[in-house]
């Protein structure tokens, strides 16, 4: 197998957003100063987790519709390559509130959604690890996955626009307005959220094939 | 009168041009140069971690053969 196409072009778009998001002129905004460049790193964690997860629950979706192993296995290796990126977007996060919000972590429903989120997916891997049949923990974790995914979109796409949030585009106010993203912004900020996905997708695969390679060596 | 056309430009727009004037950005760190130094060096290690990540790639593909 040769290497992929969209390998090449993810490195190609997240190389791009690291010259461009940081030559590029950004609105001057208080506060926020030159750190509003942050929005083309710590954002696009948060995007490109979310798709991981995604993925990975789609796998887990054809697995119960199939029973084959192998897209258990991948939707593991998403979701565990998901979990990683999600750290770097909080350890992230943590860092750029310390300096616009005064604190490595304010009483924010996104903030207090995030971790929520990532202690309902780390209960996915210790579910997985807990169940020694291998027929019925591929079955459970499918089960929880898609559990797992739908409360994610619950604690951080819903629940944060309910209240107010320190985070734009929360509080009754979808989406990035124009007023919180310039048309600048968005040529950096896209293609590194498609950028980031396809390495994320890329790690993810590596972990796949490891595994099945494991797999293929204790069954010899 | 000039400064009068900007007042009423800047009620106009809101706040964003006075804004705009105030607030610090990295501006000596842009017009020395010295940001392109940081854009080198944050290239060079995003490009190496890559090449090693494809360098696993490939031995994984090795492997598999």
């Amino acid at each position: 197998m040769q290497l992929k196409w969209w390998k090449i072009l993810g490195v190609l778009l997240v190389l791009y957003s690291i010259i461009a998001g940081l030559l590029l002129p950004v609105p001057h905004l208080d506060i926020l100063n030159e750190s509003i460049r942050n929005l083309y790193f710590h954002v696009t964690m948060w995007f490109c987790m979310i798709i991981l997860m995604l993925m990975s629950m789609v796998q887990s979706i054809r697995f119960l519709s199939s029973f084959d192993k192998m897209r258990d296995l991948k939707a593991e290796a998403l979701a565990s390559t998901g979990m990683f990126i999600a750290v770097l977007g909080l350890t992230t996060g943590m860092i750029w509130a310390q300096f616009t919000w005064g604190a490595f972590w304010v009483n924010d429903p996104k903030l207090n959604g995030a971790a929520v989120t990532m202690l309902i997916y780390l209960a996915y891997f210790i579910l997985r690890n807990s169940i020694e049949n291998e027929d019925s923990r591929a079955r459970v974790s499918a089960i929880y996955n898609i559990l797992a995914f739908v409360m994610m979109i619950v604690f951080i796409g819903i629940l944060p626009r309910m209240t107010d949030s320190l985070h734009p585009g929360n509080g009754g106010n979808p989406g990035f307005g124009n007023y919180d993203l310039d048309s600048n912004m968005r040529m950096v900020f896209y293609p590194a959220v498609i950028g980031w996905i396809l390495i994320g997708t890329w790690i993810a695969q590596l972990r796949f094939r490891i595994k099945v390679l494991e797999i293929k060596k204790e069954n010899l | 009168m000039k400064s009068f056309i900007s007042t009423i430009l800047c009620c106009l727009f809101m706040i964003s041009p006075a804004i705009a004037q105030n607030v610090e950005m990295a501006d000596i760190m842009r017009s020395n140069g010295k940001i392109y130094v940081v854009v080198a060096v944050i290239a060079i290690i995003f490009i190496g971690l890559m090449v090693y990540l494809y360098r696993i790639d490939k031995r994984v593909n090795k492997l598999e053969e």
